[in-house]
């Protein structure tokens, strides 16, 4: 056991400020852990938010030491014996108390998203899929649904652009659904004007911080902005669709916007 | 959504401003040495236009050479340049380096490329500078992404064509680095070529672009089950294209040290060891 200091900031919508604690944190235990401590002895109404102890859940992310982390997850012996943990709620998100957003954005966000349309059966009546087309889009389903992507996404967190882009974690969302050999929907028109895949300016910062380490730069977003470009920049392909009568849909489908 | 004034959670806000308590600026200003660094170096070399060709080593700033100007001193023999001997009319404003007629291509590629995108947004651009860190004009509704005045990295693929067609280039001034003069041998430069060739076709390898082309535009890579060479060529450059960053750096220092090497020989600077 040994005593360690925890910054946590305590408020609400209207403000608040950072409270110092100090706790004792046992051999092996996690930042959840020691927030548990203090909420038991120290501050019974901290609001936090967690279910799974296991980073399966994504309800637990949260900015420690200025980073988007799974409370649960992360190990106290990650930090230097000396070093003073903040602890913040994620700061793409309004407050709702302590250390909970309101994450609420991200569902509306979701369903903008155009369901799976499942392509006609063979002949024989089944659906066919092969392993090794569907582990691409495999990867994409590891998704927990933490939100630390979209929170340290520059473009949602410091560009206060939500309104033009829903953020990394909807863009492998799509992908998965792009890519997936029995999906009939075209999704790259609403992917570029409605979902904002251009916003996304390749930075990783998602990649970096995904607790399923989804490599949501390298395998959905460029794929998915190299799909646009097929359809709305390629010259070339372009004029060969226009030439051998192949056009693809590159206006917007008449969708209700749930954006905000 | 209601607006949030900035003390709600404690965020620091502005340009460079985090919780982080780490070194996160360290990797920015990395990259941000090591491309100016090469970017300093390469437009000198560029601009010479001399010392560029060192018995039967070509840079690889200068491949190919469409015209070559035998009065500038380690140029091309004639026979190695495309379109032969410099042109009378070329303006005598402009300067005579073969380099610049055909850099364009490469600087191109790599300056579309998606990681190289990543790497100056981030450490040129302050676009955001690290994770979790304060972007340069934080907020406001300037900010577009690669939309407007970036639209033209969505060309990015027609850089890797031509990126391409330069792997076979390279690779054959490697093979020709082996025969000086009419004979046959070996010397360190030969190595330092191949290398470079190498190198370079590990980088275009996994360009995003490339992998799209290739296979990753398609839903369907294995009809019916079976692994098709567009499956196999997709895995190929999956592979290369998870390493996008590490051959993105060691191409680029191995480029400049290739072009630095001929140069130092071609000058009598250093000896190049070989059998001739
Ligand atoms: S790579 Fe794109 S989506 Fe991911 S954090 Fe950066 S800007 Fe956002
Ligand atoms: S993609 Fe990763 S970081 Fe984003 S919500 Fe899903 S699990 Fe979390
Ligand atoms: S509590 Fe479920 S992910 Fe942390
Ligand atoms: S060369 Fe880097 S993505 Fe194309």
């Amino acid at each position: 056991m040994a005593e360690r200091t925890f910054r946590i900031w305590r408020g609400d919508s209207e403000g608040g400020d950072f409270v110092e604690y100090k706790s004792e944190v046992g051999e092996g235990q996690v930042v959840l852990d020691v927030l548990h401590t203090i909420q038991a002895h120290q501050a019974n109404d901290l609001a936090l938010r967690w279910n799974c102890k296991a980073g399966k859940c994504g309800s637990c992310s949260m900015e420690i030491n200025g980073k988007p982390k799974l409370a649960c997850m992360t190990r106290m012996n990650m930090y230097e014996p000396g070093e003073t943990i903040t602890c913040q709620p994620l700061k793409a998100f309004p407050v709702v108390r302590d250390l909970v957003p309101d994450v609420s954005w991200n569902y509306k966000q979701n369903k903008r998203i155009a369901p799976f349309k499942c392509k006609p059966a063979d002949a024989d009546g089944k659906h066919r899929m092969y392993q090794e087309d569907i582990d691409r889009v495999q990867e994409f389903r590891k998704c927990i649904e933490c939100f630390m992507c979209q929170d340290v996404c520059h473009v949602l967190r410091d560009r206060d652009r939500k309104d033009a882009f829903a953020g990394p974690r909807y863009m492998i969302r799509v992908a998965g659904l792009e890519m997936n050999p029995l999906d009939d929907e075209d999704r790259i028109p609403e992917l570029k004007h409605e979902l904002g895949v251009a916003m996304c300016n390749i930075t990783r910062c998602c990649t970096e911080v995904c607790p399923e380490h989804i490599n949501i730069t390298d395998n959905g977003i460029i794929p998915m902005k190299e799909r646009v470009v097929d359809r709305f920049y390629d010259p070339l392909l372009i004029a060969f669709r226009a030439l051998t009568g192949r056009r693809k849909r590159t206006k917007l489908r008449t969708v209700e916007s749930t954006k905000e | 959504m209601s607006k949030q004034l900035p003390v709600v959670g404690g965020h620091p806000t502005g340009f460079g401003a985090t919780s982080r308590p780490d070194n996160w600026w360290v990797g920015p200003a990395a990259t941000f040495l090591g491309l100016l660094t090469f970017l300093a170096y390469a437009h000198w070399a560029a601009f010479q236009g001399e010392h560029y060709y060192a018995h039967s080593y070509l840079s690889p700033f200068y491949s190919p050479v469409l015209w070559t100007d035998l009065a500038a001193a380690g140029s091309a023999p004639v026979e190695h340049a495309w379109l032969g001997i410099w042109p009378e009319w070329w303006p005598s404003f402009l300067p005579k380096s073969p380099a610049l007629l055909i850099l364009v291509f490469p600087a191109g590629f790599r300056f579309t490329c998606y990681y190289y995108r990543k790497a100056y947004y981030r450490s040129f651009a302050g676009s955001p500078p690290g994770c979790s860190v304060g972007p340069m004009a934080p907020s406001g509704k300037t900010y577009h992404g690669e939309g407007r005045l970036l639209l033209f990295q969505n060309l990015h693929r027609y850089f890797m064509y031509a990126a391409l067609l330069y792997i076979p280039i390279l690779f054959y001034d490697a093979f020709l680095a082996f025969y000086n003069g009419g004979n046959w041998g070996v010397g360190v430069g030969c190595f330092v070529l191949l290398l470079n060739a190498s190198l370079l076709s590990c980088y275009t390898l996994g360009c995003h672009s490339f992998r799209h082309l290739i296979g990753g535009r398609s839903d369907c890579m294995t009809p019916c089950g079976k692994a098709t060479t567009q499956f196999k060529l997709w895995k190929m450059s999956t592979w290369f294209n998870g390493r996008h960053m590490a051959f993105a750096w060691v191409s680029l220092f191995w480029v400049g040290f290739t072009d630095l090497y001929v140069r130092l020989v071609s000058m009598g600077v250093i000896h190049d060891y070989n059998t001739w």
